[in-house]
């Protein structure tokens, strides 16, 4: 079975010929950066292009690509870097698999073809790392390793031959350290002269016989697509062994009549066929292995390692799941609470910037919209970053040191429960803060599938901007009660909704893991790498990639939508307002320069202006948004709402905590309160229907709540799975979906609470 | 051909060689080394391509609180994976 193995190619001494090195000086070299999962890629890639890169996504696809700008020697044009997606192998069907393969064999728009390819190889961990350097060496593209953790090898009793490395693989082998910068300039050289040589490389191995006449049958013919025609043997090698037996097959029919033909052939031998190129590269890999590795020292690569030892804790029966509660709880603590300073003077700073913007211009319908819908829209959107920032800080963190794969390992049989990843956690955990860093975090969930699944359900874990809305409910109808003697009714019901909100997700991933999201339990095959403490530089740029692509995708949106919602609680204007008088714009400055803006201060803006409160409650009333609240009205009234609740309900969408204001605005109380407002809580309390009734009960309270649970009103929630699902498709369902499931769940309580004899 | 097939496929499932086991009830702690890798597909295949090949020795860590994944040491790494994986990895333990 074992194929037939030929000696690798030697190195030949490098001979580079003049002509072909001032070429490649002349040019920019394209040089692409390949390695496995933790092999300590990213770390290199930052190294080499410091903070000269850029993350954009591939075309049509989730996968992010990287590149960056790589100085190989100064007085050369620097070298186009890109970053592959870490990898164990270019044959199966994931993604990112398919992506790194497309970049390696030319085929992705807008990026060359590379001219050379960097393994980055875990010197810990040789022999799976060689797997994929064996399948590089396959496709024939010029190939550079990198040798990266060798100070762990040592610390391990390892000692590696690199120099007998270079000569069994091939090519040129550069140990490098990232970290220490140090080996940075041998690597550029090896890469220059690899590129000046351009000799390719090639399998270094056989198979058997019969493997080997299909192979030599399959590469001779000729494929459909043009591109292929001036393929070298290697190249046209590496194709057939990819048809023959990768996971996918080729598109063309008769190609995939040849390939599948070829497969049935080689079934009647062996019936594990498929394995035989597998076990081929292992066996070589073997080999180079047993003469590059020594264990310099036995008796030191007994003694448990440090990651064992951190793991009897971490991993530990009862120490594991405390310490995962524990870490989530700071995660949880940092960007429920220790965030919203920041985000109060993001908050603050774009109240005032608009309020002196306000008093600069001419009051009038442009100031509106500058102030109102984009300089607000602005700061809607910034709010978002303390957040962001502080949950990638830890995300960063907790990948960069492996403790990220103890959680999913901890996690995962919970997780599969409802069919997701036990990866899936820790997104799922931080959503409780905010749904859109949750979402993003979703990224580290290979499967489509899954991570569509957590997606979906992300939103229902109770974030904070719904806490205003329970506050201001609980501060009206609920404050002060207790059950049970010292129970606080508010808190137990605040506790409902979070657990409402939990259950629901769990019957909504069960559900779509079963019919539009169906798939297998995504099987876990996770490595768990060794601890290491993590790089501060990958940390501080994981948090800068994420918040840029957060202002440049989701900002857009959110921008426009605030803008949107603006016009609809602005147009139409109220034939009851004329343009303001200057008595009565002084009267709206005197307003703002008391300090309203001020959050947690409950200044009640009645004092300041009565009329131009009323004005803006009557514009409100007149708007748009007021019609559609008056239209909606017949569709909400079974859930227990009026329809200025309606307004708040439309407005809200935009962000859950815009209830509170709305209602202020549309109870006249000003819009500058917030939940714990008295006059706001007495507006609620005291608002009544046509017929004189109270138009809220408590509940009235509780079915707001719930719908409030369910919903998803979050235009940046959407913004962020639009730009992750790269189509308005999921965003769409996901509005659509929560919408009925919050009107159905409202609809029960409500009705169901009336049944029962509530009010 | 096909009877050959499918009994190679039910031997796989049961015991191959005398002493084998699979890799999801092999005893904590225990050297052995793979067999072979019983199954098809994706899996099966990154397992391989992981370095889960006949030959390689292999050793169960742990069981996560659980019960299930197992972390598992391979070549000098640590893999986690759930017991359905393991089942289908054939080992046989090495003498002491």
């Amino acid at each position: 079975m074992s194929g037939i193995l030929e000696s690798p190619a030697r190195l030949n001494e490098p001979t580079p010929e003049q002509d072909a090195s001032r070429e490649v000086e002349a040019r920019q070299l394209t040089v692409a950066l390949a390695g496995n999962p933790n092999a300590g890629k990213t770390s290199l890639f930052n190294a080499l292009t410091g903070l000269r890169q850029k993350v954009a996504n591939y075309p049509g696809v989730t996968v992010e690509r990287k590149e960056g700008v790589w100085t190989l020697q100064p007085e050369l044009a620097p070298a186009r870097l890109i970053d592959l997606p870490g990898l164990y192998s270019l044959d199966a069907a994931s993604i990112d698999e398919q992506i790194a393969r497309d970049v390696l064999t030319g085929r992705i728009e807008r990026i060359p073809l590379p001219d050379v390819v960097v393994a980055v190889v875990d010197a810990t961990n040789l022999e799976r790392n060689l797997y994929l350097v064996m399948q590089l060496l396959e496709t024939g593209r010029p190939l550079v390793v990198a040798l990266t953790m060798m100070d762990m090898c040592e610390r391990a009793g390892l000692e590696i031959d690199v120099v007998q490395l270079s000569k069994a693989l091939g090519v040129r082998v550069v140990p490098v350290a990232s970290k220490q910068r140090r080996g940075m300039d041998t690597l550029a050289e090896a890469v220059l002269q690899t590129a000046s040589e351009n000799r390719p490389t090639g399998a270094t191995w056989r198979l058997s016989e019969s493997a080997e006449r299909e192979l030599s049958a399959l590469a001779a013919v000729d494929t459909d697509d043009l591109q292929d025609k001036g393929d070298d043997d290697a190249t046209r090698r590496a194709r057939a062994m990819r048809e023959l037996y990768a996971e996918e097959l080729p598109s063309d029919d008769a190609r995939r009549d040849a390939v599948l033909e070829a497969r049935a052939r080689l079934a009647t031998n062996a019936t594990d066929w498929w394995q035989e190129p597998l076990l081929a590269r292992y066996d070589w890999i073997e080999r180079v292995a047993a003469g590059v590795v020594r264990r310099s020292d036995a008796g030191q690569s007994q003694r448990p390692s440090t990651t064992s030892l951190i793991d009897r804790f971490v991993t530990h029966k009862i120490f594991g799941p405390a310490i995962l509660f524990l870490v989530t709880l700071v995660i949880f603590q940092t960007i429920f609470s220790w965030a919203s300073l920041p985000m109060d003077l993001i908050d603050a700073g774009f109240g005032t910037l608009g309020e002196a913007v306000r008093a600069r211009l001419a009051p009038g319908l442009l100031t509106d919209l500058l102030v109102d819908g984009v300089i607000a829209g602005v700061g809607g959107v910034l709010v978002f970053l303390p957040q962001i920032l502080l949950l990638f800080f830890f995300i960063a963190l907790l990948e960069d040191s492996g403790y990220m794969a103890r959680a999913a390992f901890l996690m995962d049989r919970l997780m599969r429960g409802v069919g997701l990843h036990g990866k899936a956690f820790m997104p799922l955990m931080s959503s409780f803060a905010c749904a859109i860093p949750g979402i993003m975090a979703t990224r580290t969930i290979e499967n489509p599938k899954d991570r569509i699944a957590t997606m979906m359900i992300a939103p229902f874990m109770s974030c904070s901007a719904r806490l205003p809305v329970y506050t201001l409910m609980i501060a009206a109808f609920f404050s002060g009660q207790k059950t049970l003697g010292f129970v606080s009714v508010g808190a137990l019901i605040i506790m409902s909704m979070y657990l409402l909100g939990i259950v629901v997700a769990i019957v909504v991933a069960w559900i779509l893991k079963h019919t539009i999201l169906k798939a297998p339990p995504p099987p876990l095959v996770l490595e768990l790498p060794p601890y290491r403490v993590p790089a501060l530089l990958n940390i501080v740029e994981t948090m800068r990639e994420r918040a840029w692509l957060f202002l440049k995708r989701a900002g857009t949106v959110i921008l426009t939508i605030s803008i949107l919602l603006w016009a609809l609680i602005t147009f139409p204007r109220s034939e009851a307002t004329p343009v303001p008088s200057v008595s009565e714009s002084a009267g709206v400055q005197a307003m703002r320069e008391t300090g309203v803006e001020a959050r947690g201060e409950s200044v009640p803006a009645t004092d300041a202006a009565p009329e131009e409160v009323t004005r803006r409650g009557e514009q409100v009333r007149q708007s748009f948004a007021g019609r559609m609240g008056r239209l909606i009205e017949p569709a909400i009234a079974p859930l227990g709402f009026d329809w200025k609740m309606g307004i708040g309900l439309i407005a809200s969408f935009a962000a859950r905590e815009t209830l509170v204001s709305t209602l202020s605005i549309v109870y006249n109380v000003g819009a500058e309160t917030d939940e714990a407002s008295p006059s706001l809580i007495d507006a609620v309390r005291n608002a009544k229907r046509p017929d004189g009734s109270p138009a809220w009960t408590p509940l009235v309270a509780v079915s707001m709540m719930v719908f409030f649970v369910l919903a998803c009103q979050c235009m940046s929630t959407l913004a962020v799975v639009r730009r992750e699902t790269n189509s308005w498709r999921w965003p769409l369902f996901m509005v659509g979906y929560m919408l009925v499931l919050a009107y159905i769940a409202s609809f029960i309580t409500y009705q169901g609470g009336r049944l029962l004899g509530f009010s | 051909m096909k009877e050959f097939a499918n009994k190679e496929k039910e031997a796989g499932t049961t015991n191959r060689r005398v002493g084998t086991t699979t890799l999801d009830v092999l005893p904590t702690g225990l050297a052995a080394r793979v067999v072979a890798v019983d199954g098809e597909g994706a899996v099966a295949r990154r397992l391989m391509e992981m370095g889960v090949v006949p030959g390689a020795p292999v050793r169960v860590i742990k069981a996560a609180p659980l019960g299930d994944p197992l972390e598992v040491r391979v070549r000098g790494y640590h893999l986690a994976l759930r017991r359905a994986e393991a089942h289908t990895i054939i080992v046989i333990p090495r003498e002491s």
